[in-house]
């Protein structure tokens, strides 16, 4: 229990995904213009991040480690994740139309962000067993959520500002999105 | 110039991915801690490039149009799981340091936006150039950001000190923080150009994006084109709407 509570706060707070992985930074620039659908990507990555480290941690260990073909971990991943993305579109749309009216503009977005197959690729190069997986999983889209959320909180309140000509757009976000790295360095304490 | 030296001067100068059409951000500003990572990082890009460029050129009469995003992914991907291979065997040190974004070249949009937008559509050749032009300015482009980390930060380029050991290296520029600030002035300084080429009335780039802008990107519904940097000068905008 400790174990995977260490895990979750590693991956959500003092390794975090945007800010210190660099990883999903095109949607953490692109979709933080307001909190509202910065909010609607976050949970969609959080949906999508779940399902893909569950099912790539279950390939993983069932097909591909049984088969010896670990060499083919990121072929098999992006190739799930692309057709997963799309899978759960379709089904979101018959069995749960409103979520899908929540999150579906967002999930052709995710099958591109490199955060979930960062997941995968970490869960694997971290033999994490396949709960263990799950809850990495969560977690960084958990982190993900709040730096997106965060950052467009801060762009809404900035939006109106007097910025020098040259740092507006986006040099002024990528500078926030610096300070708040630095805010963010202050949970490496927690672990 | 001909065709394939403009291919070259093109990927390094004129549509340079890091410093004009600002592709690949993931990288960029993960790698850049050390010159010598944004070159190993920058070459095993260009590596993948080309290699893929060749043989989606090869086989662009081939693939049906249906299914040609599965099929560049699943060649893309081999490729770098080739390179992956390749570095872990003969560099392991470098293999080491770039870690995770060495499978993550996959999901660089570089890669998958060349081969959308011009080795699908191209001969062999052309697109081999193309692919080493657009590594080679991905390459001087990382190279050029570490090194700028690695002095500021460590006091050091390519690992030998250059400052007097009297310089208090910023630790900060070679944490994460360092990379957004400085492809903050980076982008601030693409804005400045940009202004003053606008004003001449020198066209920079038409599109830009991933490939080839949000037409193709099937993302523009959320991003609404925010999410890419429309380099065309405002009085080329204008006199578009016109027309239009």
């Amino acid at each position: 229990m400790k174990e995977l509570l260490l895990i979750a706060v590693g991956a959500a707070f003092v390794n975090n995904v945007v800010l210190s992985q660099f990883l999903g930074i095109c949607p953490f620039l692109g979709v933080s213009k307001n909190v509202k659908t910065a909010g609607g990507m976050g949970g969609a990555v959080i949906f999508v991040i779940t399902i893909a480290s569950f099912v790539t941690s279950l390939i993983y260990k069932f097909i591909l480690v049984p088969a010896n073909f670990e060499y083919l971990q990121t072929i098999v991943f992006i190739l799930v994740i692309a057709a997963l993305v799309q899978f759960v579109e379709m089904f979101l749309k018959k069995a749960m139309p409103p979520l899908y009216n929540a999150l579906g503009v967002y999930l052709p977005l995710i099958t591109t962000n490199c955060a979930v197959l960062g997941v995968a690729l970490t869960n694997v190069q971290k033999t994490y067993s396949i709960l263990e997986g799950v809850i990495n999983g969560i977690a960084t889209a958990f982190g993900f959520l709040v730096a997106i959320v965060l950052m467009a909180g801060i762009r809404e309140k900035i939006e109106h500002n007097d910025i020098t000509e040259s740092f507006q757009g986006t040099p002024i976000v990528l500078v926030t999105a610096g300070l708040m790295a630095i805010a963010f360095f202050g949970f490496s304490g927690l672990i | 110039m001909n065709k394939y030296t403009e291919r070259l001067y093109n990927g390094l100068i004129k549509e340079n991915p890091t410093f004009v059409l600002m592709l690949g951000m993931c990288p960029t500003l993960a790698v850049t801690t050390s010159a010598i990572n944004g070159i190993g990082m920058g070459l095993s890009t260009t590596v993948v490039l080309v290699l893929s460029n060749m043989l989606i050129s090869m086989l662009r009469k081939i693939i049906p149009d249906s299914v040609r995003m599965p099929a560049f992914i699943v060649v893309v991907a081999s490729f770098v799981t080739m390179v992956q291979f390749l570095l872990e065997g003969f560099v392991p040190s470098l293999y080491d340091s770039l870690g995770i974004y060495i499978p993550l070249i996959v999901v660089n949009c570089i890669i998958l936006g060349r081969a959308e937008s011009y080795a699908s559509k191209n001969p062999v050749l052309p697109s081999i150039f193309d692919g080493i032009g657009m590594g080679l300015g991905f390459t001087v482009g990382l190279t050029a950001i570490g090194l700028v980390r690695e002095i500021i930060g460590s006091g050091k380029a390519f690992n030998f000190q250059i400052l007097p050991t009297s310089y208090e290296p910023v630790t900060i520029f070679i944490l994460a923080p360092g990379a957004f600030f400085v492809l903050a002035a980076l982008t601030a300084l693409q804005n400045k150009f940009k202004k003053k080429a606008a004003e001449k009335g020198d066209p920079i780039a038409e599109k830009i994006g991933c490939g080839s802008g949000c037409a193709t990107c099937g993302k523009k519904e959320t991003c609404g084109g925010s999410m890419f940097i429309d380099v065309t000068p405002e009085s080329k905008k204008t006199a578009k709407n016109e027309k239009e």
